[in-house]
């Protein structure tokens, strides 16, 4: 599913580029293309379209860019160091395109009230905004919100449960 | 007073679909010390109606914790000549009656009070309500018998308000003190929280997510309006009314952090009130409209803290082993309930300004987001049983606690209303 948006939206996004600036699009492009080209070939040789040498780093499921969720212990805000690479990652495609936008959604577990929960997942979801801030992506390119312990992803009352629904998403 | 009850009551069942009989089941768990035994005998006419009108009052009485009903075992006396006062030795009040159903479908109901142990009669009236309201006019008999047998305002005729969440669907419910006759406010795709009662009971400010985030509204119950209050970037969120309704303390994560501001029920005048780095929410009035309360991680762990409205240095109220959350002054004024979070379990606690002392109500378990009765005597809370969120009430001394199953989903996030 979450796929199929990113994919969508990627095409609307090329079709804005081509009906808008067709000459300038084919001369900009080659620029970011060797970072993501050097893995491209392996993973899709036949199917590549001929339009487009340029496959979107998003897109590509080796990417760290498809890591897309931050996680926390309880009752924590601060982005954990194992996720820091991610963040980081994200920070550095924002700021090489400037024309992408991200809405980082904070959760929560159950335990607290639903209140104080809201207002943790908001600070978990500007944590993440402020280290992409630093990491180069700006500000109108962000959007953080919360969903406190309204959105569970896992619905069970146990720890198992608890630790994936405590994280931040990093949705495009 | 009663009839303008009446007429609103209609209006808002016009306005909102009703949703029939989904409460099904009540558990009642416990006893009072000190309980007054009462009779509460059918009344005559009552099977020619939907509801048993003395099944409702034993009920309701019931839950209060203050009374033990004595069963009137088959003798169904209905007016003062019947009665045979040998017969009720075991109860101290005794209430007959008898109801009707008139041709444009009102419902009336006389009956009286007596004092058995005075052999004499200590109340007589008619209570009547609109629409074959049957409900509504027991809860007003039992009201009645409360006031003059405990000398405290019955609760019974107020509503509660809540959220039900069953699978993708909120819905955001009105319902009678008991659970009963519910009424949707809202139904949508999108997470509802924190209803919060006007204090006149004519307007319900909430949460909503409908837009994307979490923003503050406030709409009337009678007609189909609503207000957004705050809709800034990030959350928007617990909403309180002032005591004289014209303001509302809401929490914003719009500076930072999230922080409690005050704000005109138009949305008009915002004025920041804390200034932490901290959580700072869940803000809620003293009856005498000078004081907040509210839930901060400031010093480390979550507690309860207290500020002046006008703003100042806030003092922290709750200390001890875990966290503290949702507090809500008392009717009275002199303490407040909160939700108590400790080894895992979430408490429903009340601790007394005087003293300091905090005071377990429940025995533990998933017990969230207590509310008073307007007369200080029950409160309602969110639980948990049978792996569903549930609405429960508890007497303020602990004694005496109500389990309503509601027929799908989860409840949450419930609130006891204000007397009309």
């Amino acid at each position: 599913m979450k796929k199929l948006i990113v994919s969508i939206v990627l095409v609307n996004l090329l079709a804005a580029c081509a009906s808008k600036k067709p000459p300038e699009s084919a001369a900009e492009a080659p620029k970011p293309a060797p970072v993501a080209a050097r893995e491209e070939p392996r993973a899709e040789p036949a199917p590549a379209p001929v339009a487009r040498t340029e496959v979107d780093p998003l897109n590509d499921p080796n990417s760290i860019l498809a890591k897309r969720s931050t996680y926390y212990p309880f009752d924590v805000s601060v982005v954990q160091e194992e996720d820091k690479p991610v963040v980081q990652a994200h920070a550095k495609y924002l700021s090489e395109h400037a024309n992408r936008n991200v809405r980082l959604e904070g959760n929560c577990d159950e335990r607290g009230s639903t209140e104080y929960n809201l207002a943790l997942g908001q600070r978990r979801a500007d944590g993440v905004k402020k280290m992409l801030q630093l990491g180069g992506a700006k500000a109108g390119q962000l959007e953080s919100v919360s969903y406190g312990e309204e959105k569970p992803r896992a619905s069970g009352h146990d720890e198992a449960s608890w630790a994936q629904n405590r994280r931040t998403d990093i949705k495009y | 007073m009663f009839k303008m009850l009446r007429g609103v009551f209609g209006v808002l069942c016009l306005a909102h679909a009703a949703l029939a009989h989904a409460v099904l089941n009540i558990e009642i768990i416990g006893a009072g010390e000190h309980q007054i035994p009462v009779a509460i005998v059918p009344f005559a006419g009552d099977a020619q109606l939907a509801q048993a009108i003395n099944e409702v009052v034993s009920s309701d009485l019931q839950r209060s914790g203050l009374f033990r009903l004595v069963d009137p075992a088959g003798k169904a006396p209905h007016e003062p000549g019947e009665v045979n006062y040998a017969d009720w030795q075991g109860a101290d009040g005794l209430a007959i009656g008898s109801v009707e159903q008139q041709a444009n479908g009102r419902i009336e109901a006389r009956f009286r009070l007596l004092d058995v142990v005075k052999r004499s009669e200590l109340m007589g009236q008619a209570v009547s309500a609109a629409d074959g309201q049957v409900r509504a006019v027991a809860h007003r008999v039992a009201d009645l018998i409360y006031e003059k047998l405990t000398g405290d305002q019955g609760v019974f005729s107020t509503r509660i308000a809540y959220v039900n969440r069953h699978g993708q669907q909120y819905r955001l419910i009105v319902a009678d003190s008991d659970g009963y006759n519910e009424q949707i406010v809202l139904t949508q795709n999108d997470p509802i929280m924190s209803p919060a009662w006007s204090p006149d009971g004519s307007h319900l400010a909430y949460v909503s997510f409908e837009s994307g985030h979490a923003v503050v509204y406030v709409q009337s119950l009678y007609i189909n309006q609503r207000k957004v209050v705050a809709n800034f970037p990030g959350s928007n969120s617990a909403p309180a009314w002032s005591p004289d309704g014209k303001q509302l303390a809401i929490v914003l994560s719009r500076d930072g952090s999230s922080q409690i501001y005050l704000v005109r029920a138009d949305g008009s005048g915002l004025k920041r009130l804390t200034f932490s780095e901290a959580i700072d929410t869940e803000p809620n009035f003293s009856p005498d409209g000078q004081f907040l309360l509210f839930a901060s991680d400031r010093g480390g762990s979550v507690q309860i803290y207290r500020m002046p409205v006008e703003g100042g240095l806030a003092q922290r109220l709750t200390f001890g082993g875990g966290a503290n959350f949702s507090p809500r002054h008392s009717p009275d004024g002199s303490g407040f309930v909160f939700a108590h979070l400790n080894n895992g379990k979430f408490y429903i606690a009340s601790q007394d300004f005087q003293t300091g002392q905090m005071q377990l109500i429940t025995d533990g378990g998933w017990e969230k987001k207590p509310s008073y009765a307007p007369n200080g005597k029950l409160i309602l809370f969110a639980s948990e049983a049978r792996g569903r969120g549930i609405l429960a009430t508890v007497s303020s001394d602990g004694r005496v606690r109500q389990h309503m199953f509601t027929q799908n989903g989860d409840a949450r996030e419930p609130v006891w209303g204000p007397h009309l």
